[in-house]
Formats: C-alpha cells, sequence, structure tokens
C-alpha cells in the first residue's frame, strides 16, 4: 500500500500515490496504484475502493460481442456513473444481494501495465486482467484488457473511467458480471 | 466437475410428473422433471423438436446476404436474408461431409463455403461450388445436395421462429392468445430493431426453472429488494406498488401484465427521465393514442408485460424490451441469450433510460439478474437434497389469479405435460 492520505470526513480515507502533476507520473506510480484497487476489491473493502473514482467517473464493461459498444447506443452490460456505483457497491455491500451473499473470493491480477502519453489532464492506462472468482465449489475466470483514464486530483491519482474490456467470447462460462472486475 | 453440479440420477415417478387436483387445489410437479437425464433427452425430442421455436429478429438481417448463426433446440442452424430477400434458415451442414458451412456468428455473405473440401453454397442454399466437379460421373444431381433447409420457418411482425416439426400447425395458430401481446409491443414501437450488443450467459439449473422465473411475480419482492432500493435511490416513486393478472394464453404461453411505479420509454414519462424529454414522451403517447385509440394506447404505455411464448422465448415489455432465449444444455444446465429490442429511431435521452434500464435490471451484470441466477441455481442444488420429492405450484388456485399467483405458471407445465405424453 502506498501513502495514505486525505482525510475526508464522511468518507474511507483516500489511497493510492501521491503525485505532484500527471506528467511525472511513472509507471511504478501506475502498477502501485492498480495494485491498490486489486487489493482493495479482493479484500472487499469497497467503500475505500470507491474513494480511487473521480466525482464524474465511468465505469463500463461492454457486451462480449460488442467490445467497442457505445453505452450511448449499444446495450452493454455495466454502464455506472458515480451515482450507479455507489448504489452498486451499497448492493454488493448488503446482504440482499443474493448473488454475491456470501461474498466470492476473488483474486484481480492486473499485468501488462502501458501507461500511454497524457492526453489533457488524463493520463490514458493500458492493462490485462485475470480476475479469478471462487464461489461454492466453482472457479471461474475473467480475462480482458482495462481500459483507464486516470487523472490528477488534488495531488492524489484518481480513476475517471475503467473499461473493462472483455476476452471471453460469451459469459457462459461466467454466468454473470455480480462482483467488480 | 464438483459433486454438487452433478447431474442426478433420479428416477421419474410412478405416478404422472404433473399432478393437479382442482378440487384440493394443488398443482405439484415431480422434481426428476428438473434433473433425470431420462427426462432431459424426451424434451429434445418432444418439446424443443415439435414447438415452434424463436430464432432471431428480421431487423439482424436487414439485407440480402447478412446472416446470424445460432444453436436452436441444440441444433446448428444459420439464419441468412436470401437473394429475394425472404428469410431462409438451414441446418449448419454441408451435405458433403457434415461440417459447419457458417462459421461466424454474424456477417454478410454471398456464399457459405466448406473449408474442408471447398463445396459451397448460396444464400439460397444452392450448392454452387464442388472442386472436381467431374470425379464424380453423370448420376449425382448436385441440385439435390443444396444445404438442408429447417422443416418449417416462419416470421410474425419480424419474430422469425423455426420448427423441426414438418407438421406443425401453422404460427400464428400456435402462438394463440400471445399474438395480441406480441401485436402490443410491436404497434408500441412501430420500427423496432434488436440493437447491437448481445447478452449471452449461463445458469447452471434446468431451463423450465427460468421459463418459471420469467412469469413469477411472487419473487419479485423477495428476491430483488436491492433493485428496488436502486429505484428509490434515483428517485422512482415506488408506493403505487405493483398491480395487476396473470393469464394463460393457450398452448402453454402465459403473461404478466401490470401497471408499476415506474416510467416507460415507450410513452410513460417519469422525473427520471428529465424534463427535456417530457414534451417528447407526451408526443409519443398522442401518436400512440391517435394510432390505437385511448385504451389501447394506455395499455401500451402505462402496463408492463413479462411474455412467456412456449416454450423458451420471453419478451419483457418493461422499462426496456427484451427478447430472451434459453436452451437446455443438460438437465441442469442451460445458455440464455438476450436481446433488447428498441424503436429505431428515438430522441438520445429516452434510447439512454431504455439502455439503463435494460442493463441495470435485466442483464448479467446488473441488480437483479443475477440474483435471479443465484436463485435458480440454488433450486438446483436444492433437488439435489432428494428430500422433498415435489415442486408446489398452486398458488392462486382458489382464487382468481393475480399477477403474483402461479396460475401462469400451471398452463406452462400443462402444455409441457401435454406433450411429454406423446399426446399434444
Amino acid at each position: 500500500m502506498n501513502t495514505p492520505a486525505v482525510d475526508s470526513p464522511t468518507q474511507a480515507p483516500a489511497v493510492g500515490p501521491r503525485v505532484a502533476d500527471l506528467a511525472s507520473v511513472t509507471r511504478g506510480d501506475v502498477e502501485e496504484f492498480l495494485y491498490t484497487e486489486a487489493e482493495l476489491l479482493d479484500d472487499w473493502d469497497l467503500d475505500t475502493w470507491l474513494t480511487m473514482y473521480t466525482d464524474d467517473c465511468r465505469y463500463v464493461i461492454p457486451c462480449n460481442d460488442t467490445p467497442e459498444g457505445d453505452p450511448a447506443r449499444d446495450l452493454v452490460l455495466i454502464d455506472d456513473d458515480a451515482l450507479r456505483l455507489r448504489c452498486r457497491v451499497e448492493r454488493l455491500n448488503s446482504r440482499r444481494a443474493h448473488r454475491e451473499y456470501p461474498h466470492s473470493a476473488t483474486s484481480h491480477q492486473v499485468t501488462n501495465v502501458r501507461v500511454r502519453p497524457a492526453e489533457g489532464d488524463e493520463l490514458p492506462v493500458v492493462a490485462e486482467f485475470v480476475v479469478w472468482r471462487f464461489r461454492g465449489e466453482r472457479s471461474t475466470a475473467y480475462s480482458g484488457r482495462y481500459h483507464y483514464r486516470l487523472r490528477a486530483v488534488d495531488g492524489l491519482l484518481k480513476i475517471a473511467s475503467k473499461r473493462c474490456t472483455l476476452r471471453m467470447g460469451s459469459l457462459r462460462q461466467v454466468s454473470d458480471v455480480a462482483i467488480v472486475l | 466437475m464438483t459433486i454438487i453440479n452433478d447431474p442426478v440420477v433420479t428416477a421419474p415417478p410412478a405416478g404422472p410428473l404433473v399432478e393437479e387436483d382442482r378440487a384440493a387445489h394443488r398443482f405439484r410437479v415431480h422434481r426428476s422433471t428438473m434433473t433425470s437425464r431420462e427426462i432431459y433427452a424426451m424434451e429434445l425430442e418432444k418439446v424443443f423438436g415439435c414447438s415452434w421455436l424463436y430464432v432471431g429478429h428480421e431487423s439482424e438481417i436487414r439485407n440480402k446476404g447478412d446472416f446470424v448463426r445460432r444453436p436452436v433446440g441444440n441444433r446448428q442452424i444459420f439464419m441468412v436474408r436470401g437473394r429475394s430477400g425472404q428469410v431462409n434458415v438451414f441446418h449448419n451442414s454441408c451435405t458433403h461431409r457434415g461440417a459447419m458451412v457458417c462459421r461466424q456468428d454474424r456477417g454478410t455473405s454471398k456464399v457459405f463455403s466448406c473449408f474442408y473440401h471447398a463445396w459451397s453454397f448460396n444464400t439460397d442454399g444452392e450448392l454452387v461450388g464442388v472442386p472436381g466437379r467431374d470425379a464424380y460421373g453423370d448420376g449425382l444431381d448436385f441440385s439435390k445436395l443444396g444445404l438442408r433447409p429447417v422443416a418449417r420457418v416462419e416470421s410474425y411482425r419480424g419474430f422469425v421462429f423455426l420448427s423441426y416439426d414438418p407438421d406443425i400447425i401453422g404460427l400464428e395458430e400456435y402462438l394463440a392468445d400471445a399474438k395480441e401481446y406480441l401485436d402490443l409491443v410491436i404497434d408500441a414501437t412501430e420500427d423496432a430493431e434488436i440493437i447491437s450488443g448481445t447478452n449471452e450467459y449461463a445458469i447452471n439449473a434446468n431451463w423450465k426453472l427460468l421459463a418459471e422465473n420469467s412469469i413469477d411475480g411472487y419473487h419479485a419482492v423477495s428476491t430483488h429488494d436491492t433493485y428496488f432500493k436502486y429505484l428509490g435511490a434515483l428517485g422512482t416513486d415506488l408506493k403505487g406498488g405493483v398491480t395487476g393478472t396473470a393469464k394463460a394464453l393457450g398452448n402453454g404461453h402465459a403473461v404478466l401484465e401490470y401497471a408499476a411505479p415506474w416510467g416507460r420509454p415507450v410513452a410513460k414519462w417519469e422525473p427520471l427521465f428529465g424534463e427535456a424529454s417530457r414534451e417528447e414522451i407526451g408526443r409519443l403517447r398522442a401518436d400512440l393514442v391517435e394510432k390505437h385509440g385511448d385504451e389501447r394506447a394506455s395499455r401500451m404505455a402505462d402496463t408492463n408485460r413479462n411474455l412467456l411464448i412456449y416454450p423458451n422465448l420471453v419478451i419483457n415489455d418493461i422499462m426496456a424490451i427484451t427478447v430472451r432465449t434459453f436452451m437446455p444444455q443438460s438437465p441442469d444446465r442451460m445458455e440464455v441469450t438476450a436481446w433488447e429490442l428498441a424503436p429505431r429511431e428515438e430522441l438520445p435521452q429516452l434510447r439512454q433510460r431504455r439502455l439503463d434500464s435494460f442493463l441495470t435490471f435485466l442483464g448479467p451484470g446488473g441488480f437483479a439478474t443475477p440474483d435471479d441466477i443465484e436463485a435458480l441455481e440454488s433450486c438446483q442444488q436444492g433437488f439435489h437434497s432428494l428430500g422433498p420429492e415435489y415442486n408446489d405450484i398452486s398458488r392462486g388456485m382458489a382464487r382468481e389469479p393475480q399477477a403474483n399467483d402461479e396460475e401462469q405458471m400451471r398452463a406452462f407445465w400443462r402444455r409441457w405435460h401435454h406433450q411429454m405424453m406423446g399426446d399434444a
């Protein structure tokens, strides 16, 4: 874990590396940040995880057969803005999210991290992922590519956008996307 | 696989699989219908081999040569727009040695070639290419070696169905009273199309559990609490609750029709849609009234429909429209495929509401469908307890059935039983 910082009175403490500005961000910083996200998800500390996202964030998973899918036009699997992301967390924290109560054990594995040149105030990052999900006697794995857009907000890296393009041809093997990828 | 997911070889009972005692208000279904391999094999033949099955929507193959490939009733088929614009559905198998000639899920092509020995067929199924044709001598009639069309194909207002039974009744007669409900959906959407993005998932449970679930109003409150909380958080006023009726529509089809507090992009505004779209929705509604009269327009705009077309097509006409099929893979596994139907021309903010509603409620990444999947898998695992032998489907038998009763499920089971007993 990196430097915990900025106590917010209403939320869990924000996490992630301190950055002076986007130009100074190294791949090491970004990797640290993505590993932190993976750890929070695997620990089911979703309230803290939410603090990694900007107030105007977007979390999108297109359908398996439409990797370029545009949530404004095409059917996608997940298209969360900040409000819906909070609702998702609230749901997953409750005992009434039957598919995830009790929670699956997960292992978010992030590799092949590439930091692209900054575009305005955003830093595009591409990475590969495998997310293992163990539930009851079943183990399944999601595999695909993350497309992040990161921003520096008050000296902390934040996720403005996360798009998970699944590599699997369909969800047949994993049944659903009830967990956060 | 694990022990818990191994199919139980449950012997069917000595008595009937489905028992109805109207005097005692009792309807029971033997659980071997959900677990037995013998019954599963019989279903493929008697239910999926002898019903009209949904293939796809004509909007998916708008132009000549457009095709989609998908298994229907566990058989590999593909649907293609032929040279004169008609919809063809072929068994996906080369007439030479059997390989599939269509190897992509969708696309456009003038010709379907088998890569194995390079026989090729046009969009009407005719055999148009055979390398080294002269090796066959004069005895072989190549015109008889075209792709095999499925026994029957009929389209009802854009919805394409097939049957493997050449002697089945016509599609319209088969649809019986379900036609009226399909018409409501189609008339309200007018130029409807399947939009891009397919939900393809699977459930480790018997396919009939999803047929039941899709028209089961009783489970909504207990299973989908987090979804209703989400709607509440968005500002939808849920105090009005859900009221309506459940109906059997003949031939195993059934519907729930109900008024619910949420808005509907077809023509029922709610604050969540934003002030900007209020006028547009008012206009849509006026159009419906003009074309269909007050009563029918209000039914289209204000009421929701969960429609089951026997055996495995579900159209949810709610705050979005799903077209959903499910195919059994084994007694305890099914594959589900769902599409979204929407008017071709739609105001972007209404399309956005429709998309949001679909993926938050009806999709496998949403706030409700994963819980349905869990419920069905939980039933399937519960059957493995081998304790209770029967499921009870008696709810509402002693009264005029309501939307949260089970008369509509009994209609499904009666039809299923009738077909399985071989006298359908």
